[in-house]
């Protein structure tokens, strides 16, 4: 009872006087998926933080770092919050990490407004995520992030005329609207803007509609897994690579799934934040740490992003301990260097600015893999979904 | 007229790959009457020994392909002595679920195996060679998936409705002791119809690969499309799966063409309509 006790008063104290560093558990909630369809971005999150624990070990500052995992199945907002509400009163975490999806991040904005609990999203790419609560900072993207740069990019390239063949869904919609934004902005024409349903199996419809209106860039955005590997292949086999019609997307050839698309994926230019391919130090540290640990993992933007927030969980702890404002505004600004390359945590998006990469698919010459090929930088970029 | 064209072609090769994969379940489903939920299962199982010979272990398409499907028919007449034989006398939604379990246990037992990302089946370069149709360019494998097609149907017919197994088949689905009583050994004929309908389904699933690619979730994600070729077909009958697949695939690809945005509501508001005018499918019998 004594112990309780005087557990109880070192907590009043130290919420009570922020800025005194006491030596506490400070207990970090991730949900995320870890069964299902969806259970590898769980998987993946769990594998990069255990990576970065063995890097770094288990304490920030003088805390001690403890992670709870809970598993939310897929796109489910009313789980998701009952899981927050079940981590932040019968756990009390004093962070929250994770999110894959959207909705589940909205959902948990009213509680950790409520709690105080800085929130470190791994993935959601949404804009307005952000604008839900003070405590939520982003290591992923935001598809705004990486879609306008493509397209500024592109027509820098030369081309003038591009059709977009988006899924008919929140995300799709989202990189339609900020390609046509911002290739329209630079001079370039939209010919056509085609929405597929989420449900489609075969593309050939689509992209020989494209075909026949010719134009220099065809932009796309397609959920991971099986639509991309059937899309990219119907593009190769209509042959509009040779006609002359650049392929322009973003995650499509993420690196799990890259080795799956097989040949068909060579020559594919996307823009996007990281590459497996990208060559520095903290990136080769980081993929050979991963693999000791967990030989059939491969690092992709998901493992990146939980890798990242975990980063920042531990410069959070260690520099304001379980004072969930106090940790926000120490995050704000912050620097660093990610696998990804040079990251700052805006003060104003909470989003990370960052590095947006040109690449090209190749075949690694010397692992015999499908890479992808860092062709061109552009050079920190924030969330500019932001004002949309 | 390129449009009408366009439609036509790929309206027959999209039609041609939605008959390859539901052949199996109208073989299960339509002919032995079990509500065989477990048939995407059976196409994973074929599409993931493709991979794991083609990919993993180097073999070429061909054998590899014909070694996934027999494995598969071998991996099948265990499960039907075991557990479709209870199966067989339950009730539709005892069925359902029954079959739906597992089909979940072979999914986690592929996720389990392979993991759950894409499980590609390398194709040998003379299929993925595109032919010049004078106005487009069509990839060689779906002319070889329209021919393979072709072929199973001309094959099911002739074994259906020709040979004696055909008539003992048909005769022990109506009526199984009577079947028993004249000498017709209904277990096997049984069984041997499951493991043609699993192999039907493996085969389908590494044909039709190239559109609906294999992953641990395949038989969850194509399982209303299964459905719906079966369904408008019409129950028990082959030719009508046949004609529904290539009218379907013929619709939905003429949809996508001219009405893209909604094209989604305009497949399955059709489907509806013509299963309201005519609930026993295109061919479908009325069961008494």
């Amino acid at each position: 009872m004594k112990q309780i006790f005087s557990v109880a008063l070192v907590a009043a104290i130290t919420s009570a006087v922020p800025g005194v560093a006491l030596a506490e558990t400070i207990k970090v909630g991730v949900i995320a998926p870890f069964s299902g369809p969806f259970a590898i971005y769980g998987k993946q999150y769990q594998q990069a933080i255990e990576t970065y624990v063995a890097q770094n070990g288990t304490s920030a500052g003088d805390h001690e770092i403890e992670f709870i995992y809970k598993d939310v199945g897929g796109p489910n907002p009313d789980q998701s919050r009952s899981l927050a509400q079940e981590l932040l009163i019968r756990d009390q975490v004093d962070y929250l990490a994770g999110f894959t999806f959207t909705p589940n991040a909205f959902a948990v904005a009213p509680l950790i407004e409520q709690s105080q609990t800085p929130t470190v999203i791994f993935n959601a790419a949404t804009s307005s995520i952000n604008s839900g609560s003070e405590f939520f900072l982003r290591t992923s993207y935001t598809l705004w992030q990486v879609t306008a740069p493509l397209a500024e990019w592109a027509y820098d390239q030369g081309m003038r005329t591009a059709v977009t063949t988006v899924t008919d869904y929140g995300p799709g919609i989202d990189a339609e609207k900020a390609f046509k934004a911002a290739f329209e902005a630079k001079g370039g024409q939209v010919l056509d803007q085609i929405r597929m349903p989420l449900s489609t199996t075969d593309f050939t419809p689509f992209i020989q509609s494209v075909r026949e209106q010719s134009p220099d860039a065809l932009f796309t955005f397609l959920p991971g897994g099986p639509p991309t590997f059937t899309y990219t292949k119907t593009y190769n086999e209509n042959g509009l690579a040779a006609e002359g019609i650049k392929f322009l997307g973003t995650a499509e050839t993420e690196e799990v799934n890259l080795q799956g698309l097989g040949d068909e994926a060579l020559g594919l230019s996307t823009a996007y934040h990281y590459s497996g391919a990208h060559d520095s130090e903290a990136n080769a540290a980081f993929k050979a740490k991963l693999v000791e640990l967990f030989p059939d993992a491969v690092a992709n933007w998901a493992s990146v992003g939980a890798y990242d927030g975990t980063h920042l969980i531990y410069q959070m702890v260690a520099a304001a301990g379980s004072d969930g404002p106090a940790a926000v505004k120490s995050a704000l600004g912050l620097e660093w260097e990610s696998p990804r390359g040079p990251l700052t945590m805006d003060p104003e998006t909470r989003t990370v600015i960052q590095n947006v990469y040109i690449r090209e698919v190749e075949r690694d010459a010397d692992s015999g893999l499908l890479v992808n090929r860092e062709k061109g930088v552009i050079a920190t970029v924030g969330d500019l979904g932001w004002d949309q | 007229m390129t449009l009408f064209l366009n439609i036509a072609v790929d309206g027959i090769a999209y039609g041609m790959i939605l008959f390859m994969i539901s052949v199996g379940l109208s073989i299960t489903m339509g002919l032995m009457r079990v509500v065989n939920l477990a048939h995407g299962g059976f196409a994973l199982l074929g599409g993931t020994f493709a991979h794991w010979l083609a990919q993993e272990n180097g073999m070429p398409f061909w054998p590899a392909a014909v070694l996934a499907v027999l494995v598969t028919v071998i991996v099948s007449l265990p499960l039907e002595r075991v557990i479709f034989r209870r199966i067989y006398d339950f009730g539709d939604l005892q069925q359902v679920l029954a079959t739906i379990g597992l089909t979940f246990l072979m999914i986690a037992s592929v996720n389990l195996w392979q993991g759950s990302s894409l499980l590609s089946i390398p194709l040998p370069d003379s299929l993925k060679q595109s032919v010049d149709l004078g106005f487009r360019t069509l990839p060689v494998h779906r002319l070889v998936v329209i021919a393979v097609g072709f072929a199973s149907i001309l094959g099911l017919w002739l074994l259906l409705d020709k040979t004696l197994f055909g008539i003992r088949l048909r005769a022990a689905v109506d009526n199984r002791s009577t079947a028993s009583a004249l000498g017709i050994d209904t277990d096997w004929i049984f069984m041997a119809a499951f493991g043609l309908g699993a192999g039907f389904a493996a085969l389908g699933g590494i044909l039709g690969a190239e559109i609906l690619p294999i992953d641990a979730y395949y038989p969850v994600r194509y399982m209303v499309l299964f459905l719906i070729v079966v369904a408008v077909g019409g129950m028990g009958s082959i030719a009508g799966s046949f004609i529904a697949a290539l009218g379907l695939g013929l619709l939905e690809t003429a949809t996508r063409y001219l009405v893209p945005d909604v094209s989604t509501i305009a497949f399955y508001a059709l489907v509806i309509i013509l299963l309201a005018m005519r609930p026993q499918g295109l061919l479908g019998r009325a069961h008494a």
